[in-house]
Order: structure tokens, then C-alpha cells, then sequence
């Protein structure tokens, strides 16, 4: 049985003649430990899929099964990294982790929540920052709260929704080795949604590209069979990877000029020309 | 150095910010380049304060003048020649019966605010003599089950401002109690929204004076029988509902509009109703709750001296009404420096709240 499954997930919003497909028979397994990353353009349904799975919002018709019980409902086995990190502004560092210590272990005692809000942060590296407030730190901090206080939970399973979309690329290099470390550690299931090839592959163990929606659907998967921990100069020399990178780049593009042949259609403009109002009330 | 930085945040605090810049100038530590900064901070302000004193001098003048010469025409013509020759050396001579009544020159407002003051130091001297002379009578009394006595004197201006600040902190309590639960509450449920939504559009536009009156009809007859005097509590009623409709109508849309990535961390984290009120959906509309609030408390004020003119109850409306009736020759003046007191207190109040909201909530904003 799988850790984590979609069983033909539609997703549509909007009633009647508004109605859009975002999502339409989506498949996809995730085994216990395995770390999945779904590669996909903006705007093609990604957060919607996310959002699906951490139970924000119900699919309109499918199932997703979580440990084979179906999703309802958020739950703290599933934690989440926001894309924009969605730290609470009036709330120092620690407060924000605390929060989420106390929303999974509510009975415990003031002093243990802070012991584990520290060492969440300190794995994180920000001990130093700790009682500063969200607005004094930089967005790469900003993000490693955030996955400090996703980690706080405990979760079984991490989903990261474009973690480090809006960093620059010294930090989400320095951010995606320490994300790894620490799912090393305890070899957590992981999920990512990324727009970044080669971070998907640097990552994950298999890649499932996106197909972009409306009507978004999920392609064929691209295992990823280099041996952790990997190293990226080395990456970028090996032969497996540059063939997997072309094979996943080229599928995307593929998309993209269907996309764009779709797009060619010609529009018919009707022939109007503007009223003269000037004259006539002149 | 320490202290120069604590002035400097006090005084910008308070909206005074051109005091440190003058400072600096005498300490000699303002820089070239600060100098613009200086005459924008300083200079300007200062110069238009004397020129609005300049334009108010010449224009109370000049309608002293007219107001002079039509009352000497209209005496000439009434009675003769003599009569309007007495008038006019009478006039000149400064005597008070013959003033003209128009409005008073800065100096004369000055003059004003100093007799009030002299007058309230009477009044307290009074006032401490009577409690000291009556200390003894009134043990013995309370000791034999009477009513104390207390002092029935004529209240002097600075009792009335603080009668006035009484009633409308008053006011604002009773506002602030009503507005901000119901706020949430409306901003938390479409369907109490939709509940409210008519009544809220309906009687916010409703004037001080309509509330006044309706406060009056229900009070009066809730305290039927009672003697006790009920414009105090019928003028801090009606400043409350007045004043309220900013906060409520601040608060509804500032719950009601949280953001939505707070309200996905409330529902990750699992918090429950409770939880996810008082730590995500309030700390976040509390800038505009507090908003809300300033506006309420700077409406408050501003009725509340209608309020105490119709309710008869004491404070600087009732003063400024029974000033513009007493006509006496320095009462246009005594209204003015209550105008300036109404004034310079709403903009202290106005102060105090926006420090209080730089305090509570994280979206510091600036002193405008």
C-alpha cells in the first residue's frame, strides 16, 4: 500500500459556465521515505495539487488516501512549507515555531515547548535570530522558520510548495542542502513542488512532470537513480543526469509548443470603429 | 546624548518633531545639509503660526471697526449728535459697557485664558477651604449615618475640560465595549453580517443631536423615580453611540478580511475556533481595529460638546453655551480659548491613541 495516493482527482472551480478545470485525472503514489517532486510551469495547478493534499481543500471528485485513510481535513502528520512563507508577522521567531509545537503537542508543559521550538531552530541555523520578528529577516530566514516550524509538528510527511521559488540562488543552493540534511536524518516522505528542473533532480528520487492546466494532468515519471549524498559539480559532469535533465526538459518544452501552436489560433476582430461623441454634441 | 535621543523621540512622538530641530540650533549640532530640513521642520511651522495670528489680529480688527462705527451711525441717528460724540470717546477710552461684541484679537483671547486661570486657582482655593473647614462636620456626620457635604460651587474651566474628558472617556468605553465584540463577531459570520448589515447602514449616518434625543426617551423613563441628576449619563450614552459605528464597521471588515495565508496556517496547525481568534484573526486586524478606535475617539470628542450643550450636563460645551448666553464682554473671548482647549485636547487624545497603536500592534505607522 502506498504512503500517500490520488486516486483520478478532478478539481474544478467555478459553477456553471464559469467552471474550470483545473486538475482532471490526476494519479500519483508516494511509498514511505521516498522523496517525490512534481516539476510543473507557473500557473499550472501546483499549489492547487498541494493544497489537495494537505487537505485545505477537497477534490471534486477522486479520492486521496493518506496511510490508506482518505484525507480529510488538515492534520499535523502532514506538514507544510508555504511558498511564501506565511510566518505570523506580530510573532518573533520563536513564537512562531512555539505555535506549532503547541498546536501538535498540546498537553505538554511551556517548558518543553521551547526546548523543541530550540532545536528546531537551531537546526535551522537561526539561533541567533530567535526572538527577532519575521519583517527583520532576510527572505532565505524567512524560509528556514518556516520549514523550522513545519519540522515542529513532527510530521510524517513534509510538502514544500515552491519553497525557494523567491530566493536567489546562493541561498536555495545553501536552503536545498540543508533541507536534505535534514530529511536524511530521519528519511521522512517528502513531496516538492518545484519550477526548477535541476533542483527536482538534485532532490528528489523520482520527478513527475506537471502538464499544465487548465486541465492539468500529471506525465510519465523520471526516476532519479544517482546515489545520495549527491554532490552538484559532480552532477553536472554525470552522463544519467544530463540525460534525464534533457529527457524531462525536452517533455516540458514539448508542452510548451503545443501550448503555443494552441495558442496560434487566429481571433477574428469584428470591425468597429469608435462613435465621434465629440461632434456630436458639439 | 542619551537624553538629546530620548527628547528627539518624544517630541516627534507627539507630532512635535520641529522642537528638537530648534534645540539642535542652539546646541550647535545641526549640519549644513540639515539646514533645509531645519526650515521645513521649523521655520515654517513657526512662521505660520504668526502669520494665522497676524490674519486673525487684523481681521478681528477691522470687524471691531465696522462693528464700532455702525454703533456710533446708528446712535448719531437715534440721538443726536451728543450721544454719538460720548460713544465715540467712550469706545476709544476702552470702558467695557460700550465695547463693540465681535471677535476678540489674540490679545484678548490671551487675556481671556489668563483670568480663566486666575479664576480657577480661586476657585480651588475655595474649594480646598471648604473641604478643610468641613472635614470635621462631615466625620461627625458619616459617623451618624448622613450624607457627607460636598462642594456646590460654581465649577471653574479646568474642572469643566476635566468633566468633559470624564464623559467622553465614558463614551468611548461604552463604544469601544459594544463595537469591538459585535466588530468581530459581524466580521467573523456572513450571516450576522447580513443580520447587521441594514442597522449599521442606517444609523451611522444619524446625527448627534437624533441620538442625543433618543437616549434621552429611553434614560428618562429606565430612571423614573430616581433624583439623581441623569445628564452625565445621558451625555456619555449618547457620545458612546455616536461614536461607535467607526470602530464596529473597522473591525467587522478587518476580521472579516484576514489574510488568507494566516487563516491556511490556523487550519495546518489545527488551532481551534478559539485559538485562531485570539492569535491569528485578531493580532492581524488590529491595525485597523485601532484605527477604528482613533476615529471613534476623535468623533466622541467632537460631538461631545453638542452633546453636554443639549444635555445641560456639565463640561466645555455647556461652558461655550452659557458663555455665548451669558454675553458678558469677555465671553467671545472665553469661547475662543475654549475652542483652543477643544482643540489642542482632541489632538493630544488623537496622540495618545495613535502611541497605544504603535504599541500593540505590528504595523508601526508613522505620526501623521
Amino acid at each position: 500500500m502506498a504512503y500517500l495516493e490520488l486516486k483520478n482527482i478532478n478539481k474544478t472551480y467555478g459553477q456553471g459556465e464559469n467552471e474550470t478545470e483545473v486538475l482532471s485525472n490526476i494519479n500519483l503514489k508516494i511509498e514511505e521515505g521516498e522523496f517525490v517532486a512534481i516539476v510543473g510551469f507557473t500557473g499550472s495547478g501546483k499549489t492547487t495539487l498541494v493544497n489537495l493534499i494537505n487537505g485545505l481543500i477537497a477534490p471534486t471528485s477522486g479520492e486521496v488516501l493518506f496511510k490508506g485513510k482518505p484525507v480529510v481535513g488538515t492534520s499535523h502528520e502532514r506538514g507544510v512549507i508555504f511558498q511564501n512563507y506565511s510566518l505570523l508577522p506580530w510573532l518573533t521567531v520563536e513564537q512562531n515555531v512555539i505555535m506549532a509545537v503547541k498546536a501538535a503537542f498540546p498537553k505538554r508543559q511551556k517548558s518543553v515547548w521551547k526546548r523543541k521550538a530550540a532545536y528546531y531552530i537551531e537546526m535551522v541555523n537561526l539561533t541567533p535570530a530567535i526572538n527577532k520578528l519575521p519583517k527583520e529577516l532576510s527572505g532565505g530566514m524567512r524560509q528556514r522558520v518556516a520549514v523550522a516550524r513545519a519540522l515542529a509538528m513532527k510530521p510524517d510527511m513534509i510538502i514544500m510548495d515552491e519553497p525557494l521559488g523567491a530566493l536567489d540562488a546562493l541561498t536555495r543552493g545553501n536552503l536545498q542542502d540543508q533541507i536534505l540534511n535534514i530529511w536524511g536524518k530521519d528519511k521522512r516522505t517528502a513531496l516538492l513542488i518545484t519550477n526548477d528542473v535541476d533542483e527536482g533532480i538534485y532532490m528528489a528520487d523520482r520527478i513527475i512532470p506537471l502538464r499544465p492546466g487548465p486541465n492539468a494532468t500529471l506525465g510519465p515519471e523520471f526516476k532519479i537513480d544517482l546515489e545520495r549524498p549527491r554532490d552538484k559539480t559532480e552532477m553536472n559532469d554525470s552522463e544519467s543526469f544530463k540525460k534525464t535533465r534533457n529527457a524531462i526538459i525536452e517533455y516540458l518544452m514539448g508542452i510548451g509548443e503545443e501550448r503555443k501552436s494552441e495558442a496560434k489560433k487566429e481571433y477574428v476582430l469584428p470591425e468597429l470603429t469608435p462613435k465621434d461623441f465629440v461632434n456630436q454634441f458639439r | 546624548m542619551k537624553a538629546s535621543i530620548a527628547l528627539g523621540r518624544v517630541t516627534k512622538f507627539i507630532g512635535l518633531g520641529f522642537l528638537t530641530s530648534i534645540k539642535d540650533l542652539f546646541t550647535g549640532k545641526l549640519e549644513k545639509e540639515d539646514f533645509k530640513n531645519f526650515l521645513r521642520k521649523a521655520v515654517v511651522p513657526l512662521a505660520s503660526i504668526f502669520l494665522f495670528l497676524g490674519m486673525w489680529h487684523l481681521g478681528s480688527k477691522s470687524l471691531y471697526n465696522i462693528e464700532a462705527e455702525f454703533k456710533i451711525e446708528k446712535a448719531l441717528k437715534d440721538q443726536g449728535q451728543a450721544a454719538a460724540e460720548a460713544l465715540k470717546t467712550c469706545i476709544a477710552s476702552g470702558e467695557s459697557s460700550c465695547q463693540p461684541n465681535t471677535l476678540p484679537s489674540p490679545a484678548q483671547v490671551w487675556e481671556s485664558f489668563q483670568s480663566l486661570l486666575r479664576d480657577h486657582n480661586i476657585i480651588s482655593a475655595d474649594k480646598a477651604a471648604f473641604i478643610e473647614k468641613t472635614a470635621a462636620l462631615n466625620e461627625k456626620r458619616i459617623a451618624a449615618g448622613k450624607d457627607a457635604i460636598v462642594y456646590t460651587g460654581r465649577p471653574s474651566f479646568v474642572d469643566q475640560i476635566f468633566r468633559s474628558l470624564q464623559t467622553v472617556f465614558a463614551g468611548f468605553l461604552l463604544a469601544l465595549l459594544i463595537a469591538v465584540p459585535l466588530g468581530i463577531f459581524i466580521g467573523l459570520s456572513p450571516t450576522l453580517k447580513s443580520a447587521f448589515n441594514w442597522f449599521i447602514q442606517i444609523f451611522k449616518p444619524v446625527s448627534p443631536v437624533v441620538w442625543y434625543l433618543l437616549v434621552f426617551m429611553i434614560v428618562k423613563t429606565v430612571l423614573i423615580g430616581s433624583t439623581d441628576d441623569s445628564s452625565f449619563t445621558i451625555s456619555f450614552i449618547s457620545v458612546g453611540l455616536c461614536s461607535m459605528w467607526a470602530t464596529l464597521v473597522n473591525t467587522a471588515m478587518g476580521v472579516s478580511s484576514v489574510d488568507k495565508d494566516f487563516i491556511n496556517v490556523a487550519k495546518v496547525l489545527k488551532l481551534g475556533t478559539f485559538q485562531k481568534i485570539f492569535k491569528v484573526v485578531l493580532p492581524s486586524s488590529l491595525p485597523l481595529i485601532f484605527t477604528g478606535l482613533k476615529i471613534t475617539l476623535s468623533v466622541a470628542w467632537m460631538v461631545l460638546i453638542a452633546i453636554e450643550l443639549l444635555a445641560q450636563s456639565p463640561g466645555l460645551g455647556l461652558f461655550v453655551w452659557e458663555e455665548f448666553q451669558n454675553g458678558a464682554n469677555d465671553s467671545n473671548a472665553k469661547i475662543i480659548v475654549a475652542m483652543f482647549a477643544i482643540g489642542i485636547i482632541g489632538f493630544l487624545l488623537d496622540r495618545i491613541m495613535l502611541s497605544i497603536q504603535n504599541w500593540v500592534s505590528f504595523d508601526k505607522q508613522d505620526a501623521i
